[in-house]
């Protein structure tokens, strides 16, 4: 299931009605709670599209409290690793990029986005291996270690140990014996 | 008796200085008047370095306004008077009206919880475009960065400091230093200050040195911050890589230390200690003209 989710519509709605701008930890904690909530009411695998567009500034602290703190709470390391859900973001403008990579960098953190109608990316802390690995199964579309190992010129073992941190890491979900990375699993 | 606090003639962070040399023999309690008669200018630091002043003293300050009216005027336009007539008792009777000056462009501002940075960071989005990329010279993007920065600097009062601040951000020409247009921010509470935010740290270890200027380190260059939460302390980081990329300057006051990051155009020191002391924290963000390169 696809879930689109407006932070700017969240942000008005939770906080006030009068801001655009994302910013102070106050107003991220209480974005992501609503954000989490409204998750909350859709059960199973979901992939919820974070939707940036009409937000103004977003600042270190407000990327902080909703992109990593969501992240951290729901890849396979966090408190509610057993809900699949996986996130799509879209709409990030240069600053909003800036900013969460910074925060994602600091927490050893990434995420897939999507820049207007292109290719959707990894952005934050991921090494080349990681990367080459991702942008084969792009390719790919769907594969399992066979397949990656094949077009990335990785050994199988290697490729079979990247996919399953692509997963832990909310970046490819795996569907049946495959793995589809986020974003292009529409 | 009441003791006088000269204000010099040019009031920025250098020379506030002078002013806490004046007041660090005397307790809290003492009956001070600030003197600000002669002075005939003052930076948003220096304004707003004095409010901060006042809420450190016990007994209710005296303070005696510029006398040249230039000056009086102007410092009624940043609106320092509006709220300095409720820290003060004003010696004479000044203006308090703000606004309608161009180089102001923050006029100054409480920031005491979240819903202020709001209201700050929205104020300031399309002045600073202005004079950030019309004045300034700096790339149109340099703005949204501008007032990411503005944002972390106001919530650092709120995070840490236990009580409410003042925010200013101004443009003038920095004729003596500089002999360009700077874009200023002075962000000022008389709150616990960064040693004593830091020694609220659950696990912190006690080292042989800990200090006001070792605090400074901690927060401003290695991003420490009293919470367990990993992703604290990112709001100085920002705003360290932000004054970086537009070579400003950035330097933190707190306690009995001043630290700063150092642009190639000024000879400050990095870390300067020993200094009187004053609570709270002090920061000042100054992002130059761009010249462009022959």
């Amino acid at each position: 299931m696809i879930n689109h989710i407006d932070v700017s519509v969240v942000l008005r709605g939770t906080v006030c009605d009068l801001y655009s701008n994302l910013v102070t930890r106050p107003t991220g904690a209480a974005v992501r709670a609503e954000i989490e909530q409204q998750l909350a009411e859709i059960g199973g695998r979901t992939l919820t599209v974070i939707d940036f567009t009409h937000v103004g500034l977003l600042d270190f602290s407000c990327a902080d409290e909703i992109v990593a703190k969501l992240l951290l709470k729901y890849t396979d390391d966090g408190e509610a690793r057993e809900r699949e859900w996986y996130f799509l973001f879209r709409g990030l403008n240069e600053s909003h990029h800036d900013a969460i990579e910074a925060v994602l960098e600091r927490h050893g953190l990434a995420i897939v986005a999507q820049v207007d109608e292109g290719e959707p990316q990894l952005v934050g802390k991921v090494n080349e291996r990681e990367r080459v690995a991702w942008e084969a199964l792009c390719r790919l579309g769907a594969a399992d270690a066979v397949d990656l190992a094949e077009a990335a010129g990785l050994p199988e073992s290697d490729a079979e140990r990247l996919l399953d941190d692509m997963r832990r890491r909310r970046l490819a979900m795996r569907v049946e014996d495959l793995y589809v990375p986020v974003g292009l699993s529409r | 008796m009441t003791t006088v606090i000269t204000v010099p003639a040019s009031l920025d962070d250098a020379s506030f200085e002078q002013v806490l040399e004046q007041l660090a023999p005397l307790p809290p309690e003492a009956r001070i008047l600030v003197d600000a008669r002669h002075a005939r200018w003052a930076s948003p630091y220096g304004l707003t370095a004095l409010l901060t002043l006042a809420q450190t003293r016990e007994v209710r300050p005296a303070f005696a306004p510029p006398e040249a009216e230039e000056t009086a005027s102007y410092w009624a336009r940043t609106g320092f008077f509006k709220h300095a007539e409720s820290l003060y008792d004003l010696q004479k009777a000044v203006r308090t009206r703000s606004a309608g000056e161009s180089s102001v462009l923050l006029e100054i501002t409480p920031i005491s919880k979240a819903g202020d940075v709001h209201e700050v960071v929205g104020r300031i989005q399309q002045r600073a475009q202005a004079i950030l990329h019309g004045e300034l010279g700096i790339d149109a993007k340099a703005t949204i960065g501008f007032s990411m920065t503005l944002s972390e600097a106001c919530q650092n009062i709120i995070e840490h400091a236990g009580r409410g601040g003042w925010v200013a951000v101004q443009s003038y020409t920095w004729k003596k230093r500089l002999g360009r247009r700077v874009v200023v921010i002075a962000v000022c509470d008389a709150g616990v200050g960064f040693r004593q935010s830091l020694e609220s740290k659950e696990g912190r270890s006690r080292g042989d040195r800990w200090d006001d200027g070792m605090a400074l380190e901690e927060a401003v260059i290695r991003g420490v911050s009293r919470f367990r939460d990993p992703g604290r302390g990112q709001g100085l980081a920002g705003i360290r890589r932000y004054v970086g990329k537009w070579s400003g300057k950035l330097s933190v006051r707190s306690g009995t230390a001043r630290i700063a990051i150092v642009p190639p155009w000024d000879d400050d020191v990095p870390l300067a200690e020993r200094l009187p002391a004053f609570p709270g924290a002090q920061m000042q963000i100054t992002i130059p003209e761009r010249v462009p390169a022959r």
